[in-house]
């Protein structure tokens, strides 16, 4: 399914924020978002969710970067996978599935794919001679691979030529990053693969700094994981319950859920009075009082220079205040309308003339002309707002005398 | 593992090279004459040649032409005699796509593409056999076939590889370095600026010593650069001299 694009406004927001050091979820430059690992019933199944990430098809970027970074730095011992030398091996597969792609699925792959292979076991094999036997998880408690080392990738967005990065993106800041750098590193600061991607410059500096910070976020996504593996086995001893079923039970409608973004309200209030005191006073709105000219037929302000031309029935468009608010000479009104109206002086609140039961209702005296108030406090909102009621009852033209 | 010293004592590699040096280069614009740009680099062993057509009208597709810029399309291949043992696919495999790939992303970010807005521009590579450092060849390969084809660009692309041997960092890795299993590091430079467009790392280096096999490749990729200076600056005399100026 093809992905919406993006519009230019998103696109301009994004790198604005980014350009104040803001993201949209409240996270810092170098924040990564929750990680979340639950391990199924078998050995070798888990789940991460890093934010929540989707379906996606960079499958084949992925794929060689995870092959890369997996198979190469030689994370596993693949000399104790040898069961007899020259004939039997045991093959070891890792199969990923996205389910979710809200961004940085190159991380949250990698994260999965290594913590599969420590939690996986594989069934127990002993040879005497030419006799190879193999053991059921039943008779023998199936063995764990021996890993050396953790190697996790760090992604690094780039925005603007290079002039900000930020740490695990989320979906829309991919969408207009200039380019990707991923790290792949262990807790013992080896880097086990770089790859830049998207046709960024660089600087050697910005690498060297985009080490380090990598360096500090695979130290505490690995602890993590050690905690979750601990976890998992000390649940699996006890005999307690274990699997995907237990780690999600309790979110009941996982659909369109969204986890709280932490934003940072405490001085929004500060914030807005300092930008309302800053800013340019509104413009003066001269607003006119509502006339009311026969029951269910009010006026307010006077409508601009008809240009429809000579129409027998012209009809004056009743506009609002907001609009023209100059000396207003209706030359083509076609009514004899005894009311002078001009702009002159200032007036109070509508002149309620009547206390009938609907409030909308505004009786004025014919002859009394409409006159433009020159306040220009909020008051005049209010005003607007309140005289906008008779307005939604005018009718058409009103009979004048 | 025992056998083959990649750096002995006194500091020679296994071809006789020291640790920054890089191998012999050749290389030759124009070598065919129906494409706009060709030309052909021999680094040590490793032969690579390029192909420029562009730019031109969009082929296929006409949905796929951006607005405002051309679109650059690389394409990688391997002939079959090109490395130890014969290879059954020279190109469509998985590794040439992300080869392909990576060399449109170098050259996507070098050349002017907002110059030739709804056109597109091809460079295929062809390596014609491989001792290492095959991705470095295509890219000055491609650098000079583009140069040749008269496509503006920022600045010359120059590549090199790089390792790590007994705490020294070597440039320009051949073969035999390459399948040690040491870490190599493949880096694309614009040499006037220092800017990276590539950078690609494999197998486990420890982050300290990443500020040196940068700099070496680095420096590997300014040394380059000389060299294909040189080259194109030779190629215009010579065509300026049979055009009779």
């Amino acid at each position: 399914m093809k992905e919406t694009p993006l519009s230019n406004c998103e696109r301009r927001f994004l790198l604005r924020a980014i350009e104040e050091k803001k993201r949209l979820d409240g996270r810092q430059t170098y924040d990564y978002r929750n990680i979340k690992i639950s391990f199924g019933t078998d050995y070798g199944c888990c789940i991460v969710e890093l934010g929540k990430t989707r379906q996606s098809d960079l499958l084949v970027k992925l794929n060689r970067l995870l092959e890369r970074c997996l198979r190469n730095s030689k994370c596993i011992d693949t000399e104790s996978l040898c069961v007899v030398a020259g004939e039997k091996v045991w093959q070891i597969r890792v199969d990923l599935h996205l389910l979710n792609h809200d961004g940085n699925i190159i991380d949250a792959a990698s994260i999965a794919a290594i913590v599969a292979l420590c939690h996986f076991r594989r069934p127990d094999v002993s040879v005497q001679g030419d006799e190879v036997t193999l053991y059921t998880p039943e008779e023998r408690d199936p063995v764990p691979l021996s890993i050396h080392h953790m190697p996790i990738c760090v992604s690094f967005a780039f925005f603007q030529q290079g002039t900000y990065l930020l740490v695990d993106p989320n979906e829309r800041e991919e969408r207009v990053m200039d380019g990707l750098l991923v790290i792949a590193m262990n807790k013992h600061r080896e880097i086990c693969t770089i790859q830049s991607s998207g046709g960024i410059m660089l600087l050697k500096d910005q690498v060297l700094r985009c080490s380090k910070i990598a360096g500090v976020k695979v130290a505490e996504i690995t602890e993590l994981i050690q905690k979750a593996l601990e976890n998992d086995q000390k649940v699996r001893k006890e005999g307690g319950k274990f699997g995907f079923a237990e780690s999600i039970a309790n979110q009941r409608i996982t659909a369109f859920k969204m986890e709280k973004a932490p934003v940072d309200t405490s001085d929004v209030g500060e914030k807005a009075e300092e930008i309302i005191a800053e800013a340019e006073p509104p413009s003066e709105v001269s607003v006119s009082n509502p006339v009311l000219w026969t029951p269910g037929t009010a006026q307010i302000g006077e409508g601009i220079e008809n240009s429809w031309g000579d129409l027998e029935d012209s009809e004056k468009e009743d506009e609002d205040e907001g609009g023209s608010d100059e000396a207003i000479i209706l030359d083509n009104v076609k009514m004899d309308t005894g009311v002078d109206i001009s702009n002159i002086g200032s007036q109070d609140a509508p002149i309620v003339l009547s206390d009938s039961e609907e409030e909308e209702m505004i009786i004025l005296e014919p002859d009394k002309s409409p006159k433009k108030i020159r306040t220009q406090t909020i008051g005049v909102k209010q005003e607007k707002a309140a005289s906008k009621k008779p307005m939604k009852k005018r009718k058409k033209k009103r009979a004048v005398n | 593992m025992a056998g083959l010293d990649l750096l002995s004592d006194q500091g020679y590699r296994v071809d006789g090279r020291r640790a920054g040096e890089l191998r012999k280069i050749q290389a030759r614009m124009g070598v065919f004459a129906q494409a706009d740009g060709s030309a052909y680099i021999e680094q040590g062993n490793t032969k690579a040649l390029a192909v420029v057509y562009g730019p031109h009208e969009i082929r296929g597709s006409r949905a796929r032409a951006l607005p405002d810029r051309a679109l650059v399309n690389c394409q990688y291949s391997s002939a079959t005699f090109s490395t130890g043992e014969r290879k059954r696919r020279p190109h469509g495999d998985r590794k040439s796509c992300e080869m392909g790939l990576q060399l449109r992303q170098t050259f996507e970010a070098a050349i002017l593409t907002q110059l030739h807005p709804r056109s597109q521009i091809d460079i295929y590579v062809q390596v014609l056999q491989a001792d290492g450092g095959t991705y470095a060849a295509c890219v000055n390969a491609a650098t000079l076939a583009v140069l040749d084809a008269g496509i503006p660009m920022r600045d010359f692309v120059c590549a090199c590889s790089a390792g790590f041997v007994d705490g020294t960092a070597l440039a320009d890795l051949s073969h035999v370095e390459e399948a040690a299993g040491g870490p190599q590091l493949a880096l694309a430079l614009l040499p006037a600026s220092g800017q990276i467009a590539l950078l690609e790392m494999d197998a486990r280096l420890h982050e300290d010593h990443l500020e040196r096999v940068l700099e070496a490749a680095a420096r590997a990729a300014r040394d380059v650069h000389t060299l294909l200076d040189h080259v194109v600056r030779q190629h215009v005399c010579e065509a300026s001299l049979l055009l009779g100026d």
